[in-house]
């Protein structure tokens, strides 16, 4: 108990951090569900396209010496809005070229589709890192690396002093900002309420004038730039990438949005930092909690039998509706 | 001319043929009903018009071939569709399902206007318009489905069976509103089960059976002739 308490600081700030990245990627996954009824399981590849297209342009930028001229935080915020862009582009392709012709098709087959975009993506990406650097494994320096002591001992004896990175808080702000902007964006814009009529009934909502397609290009490019974007903060945060990360990364993000309500924007955001604060508890604590027979490499199960259990008890998830069927 | 116009105009859900060539016209200022019973094409009629099925022949708005465009477009063009079930956006606020009605117009200050005159002509909205629109009853829904088909100032309205469901005083309230928009100006294309009701206020009417337009004349002759009353009106 004494050892749960000690790592608690610890456990909630890595919890934190790893809830927002979960949290940001579940909104690509939801607000694509909201709208078409298709998991886009390409959307883990997404973000972690987004995170190589950010270590990219960090890498030739420090080549060339362009980043010792910029002050990092606008480099930072350089790198970001490059990986959103790209990612959202490449978002609105693979609607475009995968899932539109498929739109009518049994939502197996664009789950099919999708998983194979997941596959394109990852070999692609693969290709190009190993072609450009001999190597799939990337690893890049954080521009906001150094870490200080976060003193919650003198709060009470009970717990121990936790570590932080800046890139730590930077992930909060930043995952904070898109989801508030995100928020604000579906719930007050013109352009955001047609998302949600979309959602709703998309054959009513042509009835309004409002061109259906565009709302759906739109979806898939905000939900793509905010994968994007997380991407970016993910390989600042943890140095290394490969082309694989987005495959269980997208999954357990996929379980937030799950936990949270599929197609509900706030239960995903909520899902996501739960997600995150529980995965870290255990991968700290699951070896004390079971007396050693479990360590915490039993992490991911942890993740993945929420999932199980939400679809088992609340398969409408903590805040989403009860479908009920149309009469 | 005819504002809106239709030419032997077919229909197919799959391989069925959902219309056998219709044929209609509505003038400017004019109500008229198309009824028919259950299945015969009413709806399908509508959404013809509104390019939500694939259709050949000839759909004429305003002098122009609408039949290739898309529904966004044939909207944007002056056509509101009220649906066979209201269809308002449940998980939107009353302003939110008014303001999508007004999608297509780009002056804020312009919908801000016709929200207050939608207001004014439909208080219960007003009463109401925080209010998730599946959360209110049916006789409300149907108003808010009406002045959200109202919103983008269209030239002609179609409604499609807007009694239905409804009770009896309510659907006096529904025939009184579609009398006094018509009154006002508006053309209106209804489409009613409700006949007796439907043939009171139209100008015209049309009758449909399994496709086919079979009868078609001056509502006021239509609700006096004995096949009509022995099919539609019993």
């Amino acid at each position: 108990m004494n050892d749960i308490l000690h790592t608690l600081p610890q456990v909630l700030i890595d919890g934190l951090a790893l809830g927002a990245i979960y949290a940001v990627v579940a909104l690509g996954y939801t607000m694509v569900y909201g709208i078409l009824e298709l998991i886009n399981f390409a959307h883990g590849e997404i973000f972690m396209t987004g995170a190589f297209v950010g270590t990219a342009v960090l890498l030739a930028a420090q080549g060339t010496g362009l980043a010792a001229s910029l002050p990092p935080w606008l480099f930072y915020l350089l790198i970001m809005l490059i990986a959103m862009m790209f990612t959202g582009a490449l978002g609105v392709g693979i609607e475009r070229v995968a899932y539109r012709p498929l739109r009518k098709a049994p939502k197996l087959i664009s789950l099919i589709a999708a998983f194979g975009v997941s596959f394109v993506l990852q070999d692609v990406v693969r290709f190009i890192a190993e072609l450009r650097t001999g190597n799939y494994i990337v690893s890049s320096s954080s521009l906001y690396g150094e870490r200080m002591s976060l003193p919650a001992s003198s709060i009470s004896s009970l717990f121990g002093d936790a570590t932080v990175k800046t890139n730590t808080l930077i992930i909060l702000g930043a995952a904070l900002l898109l989801m508030v902007a995100l928020d604000r964006f579906v719930n007050r814009s013109k352009w955001g309420v047609a998302m949600r009529a979309v959602a709703q009934d998309r054959e009513t909502a042509s009835l309004m004038s409002i061109n259906v397609n565009k709302v759906i290009v739109l979806t898939f490019f905000i939900g793509s730039a905010l994968g994007g974007a997380t991407g970016v903060l993910f390989a600042q945060q943890y140095g290394t990438i490969d082309p694989y990360i987005g495959f269980i990364l997208g999954m357990k993000a996929f379980t937030a949005a799950v936990l949270g309500g599929i197609g509900n924007i706030r239960g995903a955001m909520f899902g996501g930092f739960v997600i995150g604060i529980l995965e870290m508890f255990a991968s700290s604590n699951l070896g004390t909690l079971t007396g050693g027979s479990f360590g915490a490499e039993y992490k991911d199960v942890f993740a993945f039998s929420i999932l199980i259990i939400v679809l088992i008890f609340k398969p409408e998830g903590l805040f989403g509706r009860a479908v009920k069927e149309k009469v | 001319m005819s504002l809106l116009e239709l030419n032997r105009v077919q229909a197919y859900y799959g391989g069925i043929e959902a219309l056998k060539g219709i044929s209609l016209t509505v003038g400017e200022g004019e109500i008229v009903t198309l009824i028919g019973s259950n299945g015969a094409g009413k709806s399908t009629t509508l959404k013809s018009i509104c390019g939500q099925v694939k259709t050949s022949g000839e759909i004429r708005f305003k002098g122009e071939a609408i039949s290739s465009w898309l529904p966004h477009q044939i909207a944007a063009s002056g056509i509101a569709h009220v649906p066979e079930g209201r269809r308002i956006f449940p998980k939107l606020t009353v302003k939110e399902n008014l303001e999508m009605g007004a999608f297509s117009v780009k002056d804020k200050a312009l919908v801000k206007e016709r929200i207050e005159q939608a207001f004014a002509y439909f208080p219960r909205l007003k009463e109401r318009y925080r209010q998730a629109g599946g959360t209110m009853s049916g006789g409300e829904q149907q108003m808010l489905a009406i002045a959200r088909g109202l919103m983008m100032k269209p030239d002609i309205l179609l409604l499609d069976e807007p009694s239905m469901g409804l009770a009896p005083v309510l659907v006096d309230q529904i025939f009184e509103i579609i009398q006094e928009l018509n009154a006002s100006g508006m053309t209106i294309l209804l489409v009613e089960q409700n006949a007796y009701h439907a043939l009171q206020i139209a100008d015209r009417g049309y009758v449909i059976q399994t496709g086919e337009i079979t009868m078609q004349g001056k509502a006021s002759s239509l609700i006096a002739d004995e096949q009509v009353k022995e099919s539609y009106l019993a």
